[in-house]
């Protein structure tokens, strides 16, 4: 199994085997995965405490390796380290030996010879989070590899979810746009089929190709977006990655023409639908404003919650506590 | 004067299958009998074991000259030869490109001390680039046994043309890795379920047997003498089995990873990547079918060894290609024999005959014939540790596994240049 789980001792009935690392969201059971969105609900408190400093990971060091360009996912796990009272070392693609052609190998060793406590990745190819997990003793938190998985993601999104409609269970979600270079959406696919979700996948044919309806059971596609709209729990706009427009050529126009979330495809879906972005958005290319702003927007508390995810699966990981310690938060909300 | 003892002939080219004794006389095979008379000759005992006619390997890369961070003659045919390979064909896709007369020299003499006979295929085209053609008749008379842009297919249907023509007039066969580039481009591994559940950008099917059509049509067009490269697919399998009905000289060649391994079992390990990458279920059971009926020619190794430093990257930037001399015979009993998909005189023709019968060349044991002789056992239990390899890469899928039957040892020109350690081995 390629997501390790260690301290396997007498399984307890709520807390779920400790996991070591955080590559993929595939192999996670629905209890691991309620039971790190039921540990986010304090820190989701905690984000509006006037002081949110905690010392629960203090003396601890989080390296942030990012090959890749990211501000919101290195920001939120900087920030999430930072009120456990975690250090974090960063390493950033603009800046990074990898320009001078160090490997990978190499520079991942550099940054274990400095001795963090745990590394969060992020990296353009596609496996580079197992990669390195497989070549060093401490945790590995992948904060989104290639078009493979971005399982913190789909956690945070999931617990948006479950806040939003009150449960995790049976519901039907569409998800908009490039499918087929998407790690948020594999990941998300993974994480609510295991609780029953239907999906319905649309977007430009060549990035949703057929083979995505065996990522999971009850994936299935639709060509056009106010069908794929149809019934929708909850909606997933996922970003148009410019760059990818030039592979084939692909005109813009035509993308908002045929794929845009607007208000009036949003009243296919039910009333109470949820939007989510995993962001950067484009406004005015894949949603339309009066949707990224709108009453079913969730796409700000998509960012606190990737505070809450983050604290949670920091401290899991990296705490050396049992999954049945004491919350560290449980102290500090009223 | 050596003397092979009580070992099971199977000889494909004869049809015989019996046990005999093999007197060999300088490089040749001078007597085969009952209990011969061992005389002073030096007695390799095969009790238990296979003697086949020694083993050709259609398909490897010996990395020299100019990659000898991979792979020298030496190393390379040495490894053959712990495989039971007693010929091995080289790809010309060396620094420089095997194109010209003196490299083709070069590779003959830096092989001409080593353990198994090296046999080079020259380029198609000039650095396999796909311009003008490379100097074949020169490299003929140095020493090619075929021609290739191997790594890549030859570019366009009329170079394809030409080179057929040409190649057919010199009495060489063209050998055409398969692969429409702009279907594969940017690809890791085959497209399908895996390559979607990876994230890995997928290559399908199609760009392989899109080229074989193409290939097909091109030898109806220019007659001459076509195989195909590590065939893959279904499809593919379907373009050579309908080119052979139709008379046309056309002929195709597997490799054990092909029929042993498919695009479900992809991790994220570079030793799963090749090109052709892992096909589908579907497609190995096609190889199986064509393997077993006779529309597969040969197995091949398509040896291609990597340098660690090259090969522990990142899935996507690796490099493609696995080595495979040491495991080519195991995986085919395990897979074909052991499995009573084939039969074992069958399994000896795909080394032997088959790939024998593509160069136009004779592989029989009979008395006057050379000494090549490949010994083998069907029961010996070993497992393959990929750091024993005598190969100078370690880029194999197959490290730790556990066989039933081996390679026992290699006779070439009238000499044992490769014996299995038993003793060794069953200590360990």
């Amino acid at each position: 199994m390629l997501t390790e789980l260690a301290n396997q001792g007498p399984a307890h009935i709520q807390v779920p085997q400790r996991l070591r690392h955080l590559l993929e969201v595939a192999p996670l059971t629905t209890e691991q995965i309620s039971f790190i969105l039921d540990q986010a609900k304090p820190f989701q408190e905690f984000q509006r405490h006037p002081l949110k400093k905690l010392a629960t990971l203090r003396g601890k060091t989080i390296a942030l390796a990012f090959f890749e360009p990211s501000t919101r996912t290195r920001i939120s796990f900087a920030t999430a380290a930072a009120r456990l009272g975690a250090d974090t070392m960063n390493l950033q693609a603009e800046s990074s030996s990898l320009k001078k052609g160090e490997s990978l190998m190499d520079t991942v060793w550099t940054l274990e010879a400095m001795r963090p406590d745990a590394i969060v990745i992020r990296h353009a190819a596609s496996g580079a989070a197992h990669f390195v997990a497989q070549r060093v003793d401490i945790p590995v938190l992948n904060a989104g590899d290639g078009t493979h998985e971005h399982p913190t993601q789909a956690l945070l999104d999931a617990l948006t979810i479950r806040d939003r409609k009150g449960r995790l269970e049976d519901l039907n979600v569409t998800i908009i746009g490039d499918i087929l270079h998407s790690r948020v959406a594999r990941s998300n696919i993974h994480l609510l089929s295991k609780f029953g979700a239907r999906f319905t996948l649309c977007g430009p044919p060549m990035w949703v190709p057929a083979d995505l309806e065996t990522l999971a059971p009850r994936v299935v596609r639709m060509s056009r977006i106010e069908q794929a709209l149809e019934g929708a729990d909850v909606v997933m706009s996922l970003r148009v990655q410019t760059e990818r427009l030039h592979e084939p050529p692909f005109s813009a126009d035509d993308y908002v023409r045929l794929y845009q979330l607007t208000p009036e495809r949003l009243k296919k879906a039910k009333p109470d639908a949820a939007v989510l972005h995993p962001g950067p958005i484009i406004r005015g290319l894949e949603i339309d404003s009066t949707v990224a702003d709108g009453p079913q927007s969730c796409i700000l508390e998509q960012v606190s919650n990737g505070l809450a995810v983050r604290m949670t699966l920091l401290f899991q990981l990296v705490s050396g506590l049992g999954p049945d310690a004491p919350h560290p938060a449980s102290g500090t909300v009223q | 004067m050596i003397l092979i003892r009580g070992g099971r002939i199977i000889d494909p080219a004869s049809g015989r299958d019996s046990v005999a004794d093999i007197l060999i006389d300088e490089d040749r095979i001078a007597q085969i009998g009952d209990r011969l008379r061992a005389g002073d000759a030096q007695v390799v005992d095969a009790t238990g074991s296979i003697v086949s006619p020694g083993f050709i390997d259609l398909h490897c890369h010996l990395r020299e000259p100019g990659q000898e961070l991979s792979e020298t003659i030496e190393t390379g045919t040495a490894a053959a030869a712990a495989g039971g390979f007693t010929a091995v064909c080289c790809m010309p896709n060396t620094q420089p490109v095997n194109d010209n007369a003196s490299v083709t020299r070069s590779i003959v003499e830096r092989a001409a001390n080593c353990r198994v006979r090296v046999w080079p295929i020259g380029a198609a085209s000039m650095g396999s680039k796909g311009d003008g053609l490379a100097e074949i008749a020169a490299m003929k008379d140095a020493g090619i046994v075929a021609v290739s842009d191997d790594g890549r297919p030859v570019a366009t249907a009329r170079l394809m043309r030409q080179v057929m023509e040409y190649a057919n007039a010199l009495g060489l066969p063209v050998i055409d890795h398969c692969e429409d580039g702009s279907l594969a481009a940017g690809g890791a591994m085959r497209e399908g379920p895996t390559s979607i559940r990876l994230g890995l950008p997928g290559i399908p099917g199609a760009s392989e047997s899109i080229c074989v059509g193409r290939d097909v049509e091109v030898a109806k067009l220019s007659g001459g003498r076509l195989h195909i490269a590590h065939l893959s697919t279904r499809a593919s399998l379907e373009h050579v089995r309908e080119a052979k009905n139709n008379g046309l000289d056309v002929t195709c060649e597997v490799t054990p990873h092909h029929f042993t391994l498919i695009d479900e079992d992809v991790v994220y390990d570079s030793n799963y990547k090749m090109n052709p990458p892992l096909a589908s279920d579907d497609d190995r059971d096609a190889l199986l079918e064509g393997l077993a009926d006779g529309t597969v020619d040969a197995i091949a190794t398509d040896h291609a060894p990597h340098h660690a430093a090259s090969k522990d990257v990142e899935f996507e930037k690796a490099p493609f290609g696995i080595t495979g001399f040491e495991t080519a015979l195991a995986l085919g009993l395990a897979e074909l024999v052991h499995s009573n998909r084939i039969s074992l005189m069958r399994f000896v023709g795909l080394f032997t005959t088959g790939p024998a019968r593509i160069l136009k060349m004779e592989r029989k044991i009979a008395e006057g014939q050379p000494a090549d002789l490949t010994l083998f056992s069907l029961e010996h239990r070993w497992t393959f540790q990929v750091k024993d390899s005598a190969s100078k890469s370690r880029n194999s899928p197959f490290d730790g596994r556990e066989f039933h039957g081996a390679p026992m040892a290699t006779v070439v020109g009238g000499r044992v240049v490769w014996q299995r350690n038993v003793a060794r081995a069953a200590r360990q």
